[in-house]
């Protein structure tokens, strides 16, 4: 496929490329290219300017930032986040998730941040993240700003990312004793096209619910995290939690399932994922 | 190489199957459409150009991508390595032994990507599972064979020394 014509920036610094998609009106930053390209095929999109992120070398690493942070450049890829043993020591769900995204060629090339700030309602990384209470580094020309994982998703394909805005990392709270996360998921084959997915994470004494692919972002399960706020995290209790959270739903009919087969696998997905979670609690 | 002006038309160096190449690239031209019209290796396949089939797979700095999903430009300093350069002076290599041995292809299409994926991974783990086979062709469509007789192919090769 011949692209439209478009200019192509590979800057060294991070600076350099928040300067050159501050001044081009129309500039895209290039993380992995697996989502972005196809669209530019499409004529969906039609960035102007590409400002591609590969030298940026800060951008792809893992690492514990100063306040014991998982901190995970937004060019890591999902290959990286599979191979990574800070991830696995830390908050392994996010290797064993990402090594479910695309296939392995995808995952060798698609990075985290390009996954969350195309913020694609079937993307799997958004609702995990929320679950996990993810903060997300925003830096722009003159500073620095921090979102949670609540603000940083706004709609389908919006983020909090401004134009001139570059995200640099994505900040996830270490795994302690108390710690557990669950992930699960319908896809249309094994590691296809997202019907419906759910994340849990408990730590000490808050569990957290997101489920994706029910709405244009991740939405908070608050009610389910309520009624487990008593710590009794049977099966009998996380079904009993989770019934009716199908109700409180809204989310779209497609040819890949209705909205009230949506309602449905939301509650079956939400207690596997909780129970998922609660099964790998080490305390 | 670092580019901060942006610009149509950018000088690459890249070495592919072994040879240096050093040549200006439009912007806006995908690495599969570099290897095939500018370079000739016709080898890498274009089938569904969305990401989907893998017939386009190759291996950049060792490693199996989808050349319809990057840009020449991007690989400016990299190291491609195409079907073409499996067998270079002719004489086939076990894996592909092995897909003739198994009447692991029919039309041929998708057999380069193939090939690329099943040799990326016999690399990285010589002496694969049919599972840990299928996990890696996942990204490779075949719409002739039904895939047993790939997959078979790929574990035979492993289960007989293992050398893609």
């Amino acid at each position: 496929m011949l692209l439209r014509e478009v200019e192509y920036a590979r800057p060294s610094t991070v600076e350099e490329a928040i300067g050159l998609l501050a001044e081009h009106d129309g500039a895209r930053a290039l993380a992995g290219g697996q989502t972005l390209l196809n669209v530019m095929k499409a004529r969906a999109a039609s960035p102007d300017v590409l400002v591609d992120l590969a030298d940026l070398e800060e951008l792809r690493s893992i690492g514990f930032g100063a306040d014991g942070n998982l901190e995970i450049g937004a060019m890591v890829t999902y290959a990286q986040l599979t191979a990574s043993s800070e991830i696995e020591v830390a908050r392994p769900i996010l290797g064993e998730v990402a090594a479910t995204i695309g296939d392995v060629q995808v995952r060798n090339r698609g990075t985290i941040g390009g996954n969350v700030c195309v913020s694609d309602p079937t993307n799997h990384l958004p609702p995990l993240l929320v679950a996990l209470d993810a903060r997300f580094t925003i830096r722009g020309a003159e500073s620095e700003r921090t979102v949670d994982a609540g603000d940083f998703f706004r709609g389908v394909y919006m983020t909090a990312v401004g134009e001139g805005e570059l995200l640099t990392k994505v900040s996830v709270p270490p795994g302690t004793a108390d710690t557990g996360d669950g992930f699960a998921a319908v896809t249309i084959g094994r590691h296809g096209t997202c019907i419906v997915d759910a994340a849990a994470s408990f730590s000490a004494d808050s569990p957290r619910i997101a489920i994706g692919c029910v709405g244009p972002t991740p939405v908070r399960a608050t009610a389910i995290e309520e009624r487990l706020s008593g710590g009794d995290f049977s099966e009998q209790s996380v079904r009993s939690a989770a019934e009716g959270l199908g109700a409180t739903l809204d989310p779209p009919s497609d040819v890949h399932g209705s909205a009230d087969y949506r309602r449905a696998l939301a509650e079956t997905l939400a207690v596997r994922a909780v129970l998922d979670a609660a099964s790998r609690r080490k305390g | 190489m670092s580019a901060t002006k942006p610009s149509r038309s950018l000088p690459i160096s890249v070495a592919v199957n072994g040879e240096q190449i050093e040549q200006e690239v439009p912007t806006r031209r995908l690495l599969v459409h570099f290897l095939r019209d500018d370079l000739g290796l016709t080898g890498t396949h274009v089938g569904c150009d969305t990401g989907n089939c893998g017939a386009c797979t190759v291996h950049l700095n060792g490693e199996p991508i989808k050349s319809c999903m990057l840009l020449a430009v991007q690989v400016d300093g990299a190291t491609i390595a195409t079907i073409e350069g499996l067998a270079p002076d002719g004489e086939l290599t076990p894996l592909q032994r092995a897909f003739n041995e198994h009447h692991a292809l029919q039309c041929g299409y998708c057999t380069p990507g193939m090939l690329m994926s099943a040799s990326a991974l016999l690399e990285r783990n010589p002496h694969p599972s049919e599972d840990d086979v299928r996990v890696a062709l996942q990204g490779n469509i075949c719409r002739c064979t039904g895939y047993v007789n790939i997959v078979e192919a790929v574990v035979a090769v492993g289960a007989s020394g293992g050398s893609a």
